[in-house]
């Protein structure tokens, strides 16, 4: 699948559509002797959003391709069949019709990237896209925490894939990264991995618990070498959830594993993205880090709930020259 | 205006220009030349000669080439100003140096754009780092101001400065060169680079709406013929000096001799060594701010990159796809990160050197990405399969141009880093404190960075070893250099000495008296007592032209022998600060033992009182 006919069309993101990563041998040697210096990190993360800038069009075709990248999310305790009815038809025409006619995509509206639901919304989720083309992503795996027994965990997957979920967002366990055991960090994924079958796995490696870059980038790499399509970087719960020199790390990690293997992951930034210029200054990120194929929803998608929001004023400001009140747009 | 959906294939920044419509209305208001600025108002402009903007080669401002004479009449006028100023107390100073800084601040953008206009540097880099860097420094010297007095008792200013600055970081440099100058209690007159006046001169409309007294800064635009004159005026009693080492050594030349203190901040060809511990895909971005920072005009650019041999692949594969990132073009762009270079001659003098290098057999790779049709531009470049003895390797390019090699050990690394006339600064990547301490106390450069680079500080002293000049600028010790002992109080009964006859030829005094025990000169090298190479000794004589004894008489190869034995004695420095005050002691000790014959020697040759030799 081109750029030209993802652009142009409202069909589903291309997902599914490009070789999986078999994952490889676990090899230690891969990660235990890469440096993250830090502080060289966050010059870095610090200055990247100051040299590049976007204007008018510009703005407002990025604003949409990040639209498209969107895991739009509900993660409440709270959550029924209704309320996904309700994000699921937010998540099918996320913007207003002459906001659209403004920018030239009356034809071709876009939708998000996914919805992503607990597994027991997955069903009701299913038939509230049914004909959309939007995948449904469920967490799993005993997530936020993930330390519920690993067989528990993997029939969990398992109920979300029958329910319907077309990704799989799982959770690492922490103590196997912060205790070094790297080879039970990669079975646990690897047998993840096995449970989701043609489902695509996110690994999210809940970056606030591992709080120093070194083991968000050993994290990534074991959970890649254990066949995850995507390294997401938080569950959302954590204290500290996505941030630009965590992110920065993972994306160096899958550049390495891609240029070690030839394969291709995605990246998943969530929780903490909240505006439309972080939406930028995250795109910006994959531009200048790896290039035009992270910049799509097949390798690049943003976890967020009220990010949505903020995207939608911004574009609304381009289309009438004036900020909208919320109660403007239809709800999520 | 392009479409939608177009920009969605292609995802494209698009243009982001910064308005440069207050620059413009600014040069237009002085369409008819700017003038001198002096006692605190601008001259009648006087012979102008042309200022570019090097990104378009538009002609934007003509500038007064300053004469001998109106460099006189900057003197004077700083001269007059200079009682007064510097009977301030150091508070009043500090409310003008603060009152600068707020001024800078306020015209921050309008600075910034005028920097990026005249110069060629994105405007990123003059938004972000020069002109914030220019406040910072004016604030810190507002802090200076109030010490002074308490923290350099017993000094004083120097008196009026001369400064003389380069284009590539105009303001800063002019920051760097009048805060100090300013908190110690001197009055300057600054000549900015024939290239980039202009910051200047609205730097100099700044001084007057801070009320900045008149005199205490005067700005006299004009080319090396104008700095020529500054430095050769009988009454400048300092020197500060950035720019080449060229112009560099013509400045010590004329002011040799002349009593006028002198600082020096020369070039570079400055190491960025990666061991392979450290964190690869940092150490590129640090490359990135090392040699692309200002279109590697900069004169602590790291240029010469070291990388360990088992990483030196890998690495360079990183930097290439990251150099394939860098965007070229419009400076008021804020998505550019490589600007234009300051002049054509400038360029010529890149493109010659690289070409030049290339023919050599040096391996070029420039940055993909096409470059504006006009104006100076050179692509972000990178030299591979050069060694020590390449010219690229040692000629300081100032330009985009990075040069390449490998070491094998920590010990090559620092041996390469080492091998340079220069000395201004290094950047040292590893993720091993203890490596990363050794390099730096090794290595022979004035800055050294640790996984980082080009990081300045008001705070922190910027200068170099070798030919890179000698002074530093920002912090205590720049402050120094702005400041004279005062002569010492109270009197004292030493008399002028005899100019001492260096002959060789016996009989030309009495041979000491019996009591003092016959010996033979020699001199003291390398720990051991050495017979002078000439084979001549000549005779010390006391007050009244009597010989006291005989000394060695050194020559050329006697001083080569002992600068030898002081660069070998490493160990000396190496030694823990304890055991060095241990030998210290025991030669105290042993002075001690023999006060007696040492004050003895004093009353002899300087006609001291015994008393007053021996305190």
């Amino acid at each position: 699948m081109n750029e030209a006919s993802h652009a142009n069309s409202s069909a589903p993101p291309a997902s599914h559509n490009r070789a999986r990563n078999p994952g490889v041998a676990l090899d230690v040697s891969w990660f235990e002797p890469v440096g993250v210096n830090a502080s060289a990190v966050e010059r870095r993360v610090a200055s990247l959003t100051g040299r590049r800038s976007l204007k008018k069009e510009y703005q407002a075709a990025w604003l949409v391709r990040a639209l498209t990248c969107l895991d739009l999310t509900t993660l409440a305790g709270d959550d029924t069949a209704g309320r996904v009815h309700r994000l699921c038809a937010k998540a099918r025409r996320p913007l207003d019709e002459d906001v659209l006619e403004a920018l030239g995509l009356t034809d071709s509206p876009p939708t998000v990237g996914a919805v992503c639901v607990y597994p027991t919304m997955v069903a009701p989720a299913v038939r509230a896209l049914a004909g959309s083309g939007i995948p449904v992503a469920s967490v799993a795996a005993g997530f936020p925490a993930g330390l519920t027994p690993l067989k528990q965990r993997l029939a969990e997957i398992d109920y979300a894939v029958s329910e319907g979920a077309g990704e799989i967002d799982i959770v690492i366990t922490r103590a196997h990264v912060l205790n070094r055991e790297w080879s039970a960090l990669y079975d646990e994924v690897k047998a993840m991995r096995e449970a989701c079958g043609a489902a695509h796995l996110k690994a999210i490696l809940a970056t606030g618990d591992l709080k120093t870059l070194r083991n968000v980038y050993s994290a990534s790499m074991v959970a890649m070498q254990a066949g995850a399509d995507f390294i997401k970087t938080s569950t959302g719960k954590e204290d500290v959830n996505a941030t630009l020199p965590v992110s920065l790390t993972m994306l160096r990690a899958l550049r390495d594993y891609r240029d070690a293997t030839g394969f291709e992951i995605g990246f998943k930034p969530a929780g903490g993205l909240r505006t439309a210029k972080d939406a930028l200054n995250w795109l910006i990120l994959m531009k200048e880090e790896l290039g035009l194929p992270w910049m799509r929803s097949d390798l690049f998608r943003i976890g967020a709930s009220s990010l949505l929001t903020d995207i939608e004023r911004q574009l609304s400001h381009y289309a009438t020259g004036r900020y909208s009140a919320n109660y403007r747009h239809a709800m999520a | 205006m392009a479409k939608i959906t177009d920009i969605l294939r292609t995802m494209e920044y698009g243009p982001s220009p910064e308005s440069d419509e207050h620059v413009r209305a600014w040069l237009a208001a002085h369409r008819g030349g700017f003038g001198h600025f002096v006692a605190g108002r601008f001259l009648a402009p006087g012979a102008l000669f042309d200022v570019n903007n090097p990104a378009t080669g538009e002609r934007i401002a003509g500038v007064t080439l300053g004469t001998a004479a109106d460099v006189d009449a900057a003197v004077r006028a700083a001269r007059k100003a200079l009682p007064k100023w510097s009977a301030l107390s150091g508070d009043a100073r500090a409310r003008h140096l603060y009152a600068l800084a707020r001024h800078v601040q306020k015209r921050e953008r309008f600075l910034a754009v005028l920097e990026s206009v005249d110069n060629g540097k994105p405007i990123r880099e003059s938004r972000d780092i020069d002109i914030p860097l220019v406040a910072r420094h004016f604030y810190h010297h507002a802090g200076w101001a109030s010490l002074v007095a308490s923290e350099f008792p017993d000094c004083r200013p120097v008196g009026v400065c001369g400064q003389i600055i380069p284009w590539n970081f105009p303001l800063l440099m002019l920051a760097w060169k009048i805060a100090p100058a300013l908190a110690a209690g001197n009055t300057v007159v600054l000549k900015p680079a024939e290239f980039t006046p202009l910051t200047a001169l609205a730097f100099a409309q700044i001084c007057i709406e801070a009320g900045l007294p008149p005199g205490v800064v005067n700005i006299v635009t004009g080319d090396g013929a104008t700095g020529a004159a500054l430095v050769a005026h009988d009454d400048v009693d300092k020197i500060a000096f950035t720019g080449s080492t060229e112009v560099g050594r013509a400045i010590r030349k004329a002011s040799a001799g002349t009593g006028k203190k002198l600082s020096l901040e020369l070039g570079g060809k400055s190491p960025f060594i990666v061991f392979e511990d450290a964190d690869l895909d940092s150490a590129v971005e640090g490359v990135v701010d090392a040699i692309w920072f200002n279109q590697g005009q900069v004169c602590c650019a790291g240029s010469r990159l070291l990388a360990a041999e088992s990483i030196a692949d890998k690495f360079l594969a990183k930097l290439r796809a990251r150099m394939a990132h860098l965007r070229v073009g419009d400076p008021l762009d804020k998505s550019t990160d490589v600007g234009a270079i300051v002049a054509p001659v400038q360029l010529e003098r890149i493109k010659r050197l690289v070409d030049q290098g290339e023919r050599e057999g040096a391996k070029v790779w420039r940055a993909p990405g096409a470059l504006p049709e006009r104006g100076c531009f050179y692509p972000p470049t990178l030299v591979t399969d050069v060694e020590p003895a390449s010219l690229l390797a040692r000629e300081e390019i100032f330009g985009p141009v990075l040069v390449t090699m490998t070491f094998r050990t920590p010990d090559e690394a620092i041996a390469l880093a080492n091998n340079t006339r220069y000395g201004l600064s290094a950047s040292v990547w590893t993720e091993n404190v203890n490596r990363a301490l050794e390099f730096a106390a090794r290595v022979k450069a004035g800055v050294v960075w640790i996984n980082s680079t080009n990081l300045f500080d008001a705070a922190a002293g910027f200068g170099g070893y070798r030919e890179s000049g000698f002074g530093r600028e920002g912090g205590r010790e720049g402050l120094a250099e702005y400041l004279a002992l005062d002569a010492p109080k109270g009197k004292t009964s030493a008399k002028a000495l005899l100019s001492p006859t260096l002959t060789a030829l016996p009989g030309q005094s009495p041979a000491p008296g019996a009591d003092a025990i016959d010996r033979t000169a020699k001199l003291y090298i390398g720990g051991k007592q050495a017979r002078p190479d000439s084979g001549y000794c000549y005779a010390v004589l006391d007050r009244k032209g009597a010989s006291v004894g005989l000394a060695g008489l050194g020559n050329r190869k006697d001083i080569r022998n002992a600068v030898e034995a002081a660069s070998k004695a490493s160990g000396w420095g190496a030694a823990t600060a304890h055991n060095r005050a241990q030998a210290l002691y025991y030669v105290a000790e042993n002075l001690e033992a023999r006060a007696a014959e040492f004050a003895e020697r004093l009353r002899a040759t300087t006609g001291a009182s015994v008393r007053e030799a021996r305190e």
